[in-house]
């Protein structure tokens, strides 16, 4: 019997060993990532998902392209442009000589018959779900097929010649030239588009899916990596485009991307090497990725901010005095001191500091509950004021690591100064993002925002250009410094009406900022010239790997 | 036989038919909808109605449940609303995963637990019974995924012995002609792909296998202590049968009816998808991909991976009632 023992664990030792050791699973060249999971599809003008851009951001290119590491943009596949007198006519000069990885050429005609794929967009594809970002830019279609959706702005697109795109627009829009650089509105090639059904798509108990097979299985564009294959669970992989004679060259042969849900899944993947990098690393994980010799932690720049939203439909929120009052409740330097690990600045606005129309003199808020609770008495009411604050629970946010946190100091300040808090909790999805955006959420909520592309109106435009029973907010010359903005060309003037929005809205207290982050990535050192995007769209084009 | 088979599978019917009835309400009863789940931050009120209105979530609770019988009847289980894909096309990409990995961890755990509660049996107060009763107990005690966490921490990122991460090399280009990693390597003779995909099978069917594994090794003991002292046994000992005959033909024959059902359990428990095992590896299966459609409301992936979930399970008991009859024929004649 004991015999019958030793030889059982001699015969599962021998296994392990003749299994061998696990391999970094990584080759010379080839770049292994892990992001939080599967891309939706990979027909960029349909997703709007992060993991989705992480795979077209290879593949394809559009006509501009954010300055690596920066929210500003800069020239791609049009070299230049002129914009017109009336700040509606685009002509954008193109880049000679690009081939879509199909070998068709890239030309005035491809550029647009992708402005007007999208214009011409009908039936499910006019379903938010399928155009998020051509809805959120360009507002309508050449038929609109409900009524939520507004006048488009796009009119037409002319090629002239076969270098030179005349793009016409309805009405002057700031947001247009700096939107383009987004994957959403990426060159596709038209062959390939019409070859393999890339406007075939089916609305399902109401969710929308592509039914050619574009999407899935020959997503062509411009770009320094080409589509090979996608393993549903798995992998997505790319291989280097050697007929690629843009200027991002690529320096690695291949790329695959893997889904991996858990930060410390991806965490352990890259400790025991079956990783090269990931994104979306735990702050509380940066520590021992920076005591690992063989490991880095690489900084997104700050495009974020977290705030405290205060619906001003709800009294006594409707009160300035109040809103200035929890202004100077929320101990905004504590709880960014304390929960963010060092990633995290005070937010005096609600947009990043480094974006055009950040104002660097708006009112502040610091913390001061004498000062709170004499503007309570001020707005005429006895203390404490009793309010309802609501947080989400079952979620990391980049601009919110751990929200209870967040919420269990801020309702400790505010008690301080001169409110009673009543906490109130849901889990993130579903349940508490759609009770702050129906304005259910209480007086005051924790929630916050990633900037999508580097233009103002993604930010301020997102949140106050509109009512939104969110805040509860009405203000007639912030609307119109808003509208103003999105119709402004000229990026001195727009820096001069957002910074404007800003103090505006600073005075008048629709939410309390409280941070902007600095979201961070996990590599092994021998990943070089990763260079991390604000908005989380990272091009693989400059990053080669050094030895082992 | 076959009459029994036929009347349990025709059985089917109404419990799905049950089954679809919870579920679809059930779902509907959790507050929310996609919408929320998917946008996120970008679910403005707008977007939400619309979404209400495509679902046909504003139509009366019968009218919806009408409309989506209409759509099983054509085994249209929908589309998820996470990853747009049509949820038969899910589960065939994820009970492979499931179902292999299941399989790894009952292998594990019968192949050890047999033999630890028969030993332990036969040594009964010994040391060697001890040591089961306490392996046993530790089987049972861990949680899943504290030695799932404790196994990856030792054996892939501080040894670097085994891959902690997914169900093969990705950088090995390899085709899966079944989506089973280790049959299709059997089948294309791709003996390194084989050696790769069983590396990333050890861990997690050991974490799995663990409760199984201590299950099957209690009730082994007992059943074998139960049987080997029964009257048929001792007059098989004293007709001077050798101890392996009558191990073989009498004892272990017999104690397989208990060890069996309990097997079968096991075997329909680990086919419905193992959450937390596949989260802390990052598996591909069904039992993750079940939670997650909870936190998203996503109503298709639900009621058509739970109706099949709750099919795979009872086919799975049917078929050891099966086994059953065919060990022990008072079954088959009853």
């Amino acid at each position: 019997m004991r015999g019958t023992l030793v030889s059982i664990a001699l015969l599962l030792a021998t296994c392990l060993v003749t299994l061998g050791v696990a391999g970094a699973g990584s080759g010379r060249g080839t770049l292994v990532f892990a992001g939080a999971s599967d891309p939706t599809y990979l027909d960029p003008a349909l997703v709007s998902d992060g993991e989705s851009f992480r795979i077209t951001e290879q593949i394809y290119e559009g006509l501009t392209q954010l300055v690596p590491g920066k929210a500003s943009t800069k020239p791609e596949l049009a070299t230049r442009w002129n914009i017109s007198r009336d700040g509606k006519t685009y002509t954008f000069f193109l880049r000679r000589n690009i081939k879509f990885h199909d070998g068709t050429r890239f030309n005035a005609a491809a550029v647009c018959a992708n402005f007007n794929r999208w214009y011409n967009f009908s039936g499910p594809f006019q379903d938010a779900s399928a155009t998020y970002y051509y809805q959120a830019i360009f507002s309508g279609f050449k038929r609109n097929e409900n009524s939520g959706l507004g006048t488009p702005l796009f009119s037409s697109c002319r090629a002239r010649g076969q270098y030179t795109a005349i793009v016409r627009l309805r009405r002057k829009n700031g947001p247009f030239l700096p939107s383009l650089s987004l994957s959403a509105f990426a060159m596709q090639s038209p062959t390939a588009m019409r070859r393999y059904g890339a406007n075939r798509g089916a609305l399902r108990n109401g969710v929308f899916r592509p039914t050619g097979s574009y999407a899935f299985e020959h997503p062509t564009g411009t770009g320094p990596f080409k589509f090979v294959s996608w393993k549903v669970g798995e992998k997505v992989e790319l291989v280097e485009n050697k007929a690629y004679t843009g200027d991002n060259k690529p320096k690695l042969a291949r790329i695959i991307v893997r889904p991996i849900s858990t930060a410390t899944g991806r965490l352990q993947a890259l400790q025991s090497g079956e990783v090269n990098a990931y994104d979306l690393a735990d702050p509380a994980h940066l520590g021992t990725i920076s005591s690992n010799s063989s490991l880095k932690v690489v900084n997104r720049p700050s495009f974020n901010v977290g705030y405290v939203t205060i619906n001003s439909a709800k009294a006594p929120m409707d009160k300035l005095n109040v809103r200035k009052a929890v202004a100077h409740g929320l101990d905004r330097s504590g709880v960014v001191r304390s929960f963010y690990s060092g990633r995290g600045v005070v937010a005096h606005e609600f947009m990043p500091p480094g974006l055009l129309g950040y104002e660097p003199n708006v009112v502040k808020y610091p913390f001061n509950p004498e000062r709170s609770k004499t503007l309570l008495r001020a707005a005429g009411l006895s203390l404490p004021v009793e309010i309802d604050f609501w947080y989400p629970t079952g979620v990391s946010r980049p601009y919110m690591p751990n929200p209870k946190l967040n919420f269990e100091a801020f309702a400790a300040s505010l008690e301080r100064s001169g409110f009673k808090v009543n906490a109130h909790s849901a889990p993130w999805a579903p349940d508490y993002v759609g009770k702050v955006n129906e304005g259910s959420a209480g007086h005051l909520n924790l929630i916050g925002w990633s900037g999508d592309y580097g233009d103002p109106d993604n930010f301020v435009g997102t949140f106050f250009q509109d009512y939104s029973p969110q805040f509860g907010f009405r203000n007639g010359t912030i609307n119109r410094l808003l509208d103003a903005g999105e119709q402004t060309i000229n990026a001195k003037q727009r820096a001069v009406i957002y910074k404007r929005v800003n103090r505006e809205l600073m005075k008048l207290v629709p939410g309390v900022p409280y941070v902007h982050t600095r979201p961070a990535l996990g590599m092994q050192k021998r990943v070089q010239n990763y260079i991390a995007s604000p908005t989380g769209s990272d091009r693989f084009f400059p990053v080669s790997l050094g030895g082992q | 036989m076959l009459r029994f088979v036929v009347r349990r599978l025709l059985l089917l019917l109404p419990i799905l038919f049950g089954l679809s009835i919870l579920v679809f309400f059930w779902v509907r009863a959790l507050p929310g909808s996609p919408a929320e789940g998917l946008l996120g931050e970008r679910a403005t009120p707008e977007l939400i109605a619309a979404y209400r209105e495509r679902y046909g979530l504003d139509e009366p609770i019968y009218k919806q449940y009408w409309s989506q019988l209409q759509t099983w009847a054509h085994a249209d289980f929908g589309t998820s609303a996470a990853s747009h894909r049509q949820v038969t096309d899910e589960i065939r990409y994820r009970f492979p995963a499931t179902a292999e990995l299941a399989i790894a961890a009952l292998l594990f755990a019968v192949t050890l637990g047999i033999p630890l509660g028969f030993f332990a049996a036969k040594n009964y107060g010994g040391p060697l019974d001890h040591a089961s009763l306490l392996i046993s107990l530790i089987g049972i005690s861990i949680p899943v995924f504290v030695l799932g966490i404790i196994l990856k921490y030792i054996f892939s990122v501080r040894l670097g012995w085994l891959p902690g991460t997914g169900r093969i090399d990705v950088t090995l280009t390899v085709d899966h002609p079944t989506g089973f990693y280790v049959l299709d390597a059997i089948i294309t003779r791709d003996w390194a792909t084989l050696k790769d995909v069983l590396k990333h099978l050890i861990l997690p069917a050991i974490a799995l296998g663990s409760i199984p594994l201590a299950i099957i090794a209690r009730i082994t003991r007992a059943a074998v202590l139960d049987v080997q002292n029964e009257d048929y046994v001792r007059t098989a000992r004293a007709k001077g049968l050798s101890t392996l005959i009558v191990d073989r033909r009498h004892v272990l024959r017999n104690a397989a009816l208990p060890i069996t059902t309990i097997i079968g359990l096991q075997v329909g428990l680990l086919l419905s998808g193992a959450v937390l095992t596949e989260t802390i590896f990052s598996w591909p299966g069904i039992g993750r991909w079940l939670a997650e459609a909870i936190f998203n409301r996503d109503y298709s992936v639900l009621q058509g991976g739970i109706l099949f979930v709750a099919f795979v399970f009872v086919f799975v008991n049917l078929l050891v009632d099966v086994v059953y009859a065919l060990i022990n024929p008072r079954i088959r004649v009853s």
